[in-house]
């Protein structure tokens, strides 16, 4: 019962804050919004009993995000123009209401939550489940899923993560040394 | 933000206790929640807070950027590292039983290496990218 209420609290808590990004025009806003979003999806996460994916949403999507659109924010401009409709958005409402239809259509089907015989929990999980403490001695069946069976994904993830840096080097460093250097030409 | 007294004495007193709630995080994620990747977000928070308190300039002599470019390229090699160990040792790839005696042992230690991995190249790469996110607008 608590759980429904929690749930209901933070679904409209998700729900209030989704139409205000979308309503609202300062980018400043926005980006403190999405971190609120993403607290909220965190908590979500938590009444789920998925500690590990709440505390990366936290961390993740409400912390770094966040600083690293408001460092992004203080590059670029802090308003996005006002548009104004020129015509009646039927073509894209029609769009949206089908799509909309078709995906509470397609959770007709879904399994409850957490209902042992859904075909996810089928395949491997029983497995991990019933085997991970014994074959690798960690509690936390999530860092065995994550770090031993599926290392090699994760190393993907890693390198993924390697590559945005790398990315992000490439594309920023260069310039920011040039400015570094006029600016201690300046200096001197 | 350099002035500001209360500002740099709050950061001084929480940025020792988020690297060692970073470090928990990171060495305990097999009996608790959390992991490398979790650990190196927060790990890269307290380094965000004393550049935002302290400067960017302080921040990056503290941790210089080439220091940072080797250490993420030093966290993925640490990773691939332990599954050529693995490899090695006449197992497959990332198969980390045949790293000890006991297979047990050897899976606690392959999860611990790679952990570190982990949270070696996200901690490095979060702050790398806020350094140049924060280094571009000013001349």
């Amino acid at each position: 019962m608590i759980d429904l209420l929690i749930d209901i609290t933070l679904l409209a808590f998700l729900l209030v804050t989704a139409i205000a990004i979308i309503r609202i025009h300062s980018l400043f806003a926005i980006v403190m919004l999405f971190g609120i979003f993403s607290l909220s999806s965190a908590g979500l996460f938590v009444v789920m009993d998925a500690a590990d994916v709440a505390f990366t949403e936290a961390a993740v999507g409400a912390g770094i995000s966040t600083v690293l659109m408001l460092a992004t924010l203080a590059l670029t401009r802090q308003h996005d123009e006002k548009r104004t409709a020129k015509h009646l958005p039927i073509l894209p409402l029609l769009v949206v209401l089908v799509t909309g239809a078709a995906l509470i259509y397609g959770t007709l089907d879904i399994p409850a939550f957490g209902d042992p015989d859904a075909p996810a929990q089928q395949h491997v999980a029983p497995h991990y489940l019933n085997r991970a403490v014994e074959e690798t001695g960690v509690p936390n069946i999530v860092t065995a899923v994550l770090a031993s069976y599926r290392g090699f994904d994760t190393l993907g993830e890693v390198t993924v993560i390697f590559t945005a840096g790398v990315g992000v080097f490439l594309l920023l460093a260069r310039r920011s040394k040039k400015e570094r250097e006029r600016g201690t030409h300046r200096e001197t | 933000m350099k002035h500001n007294l209360i500002l740099r004495i709050t950061a001084k007193l929480l940025i020792p206790y988020i690297i060692l709630f970073a470090l928990y995080v990171q060495f305990h994620g097999d009996f608790g929640p959390g992991g490398g990747f979790q650990a190196g977000v927060i790990f890269s928070a307290a380094f965000i807070l004393y550049t935002l308190v302290y400067g960017l300039a302080t921040a990056q002599r503290t941790i210089p950027l080439w220091i940072l470019q080797r250490l993420a390229s030093f966290g993925v090699l640490i990773y691939i590292g332990t599954g050529v160990a693995g490899l090695l040792l006449g197992g497959e790839f990332l198969n980390y039983s045949l790293l000890a005696d006991a297979p047990i042992t050897g899976q606690h230690i392959g999860i611990l290496v790679i952990e570190l991995g982990v949270g070696i190249t996200v901690a490095s790469v979060m702050i790398m990218i806020f350094f140049l996110f924060a280094g571009r607008g000013r001349p």
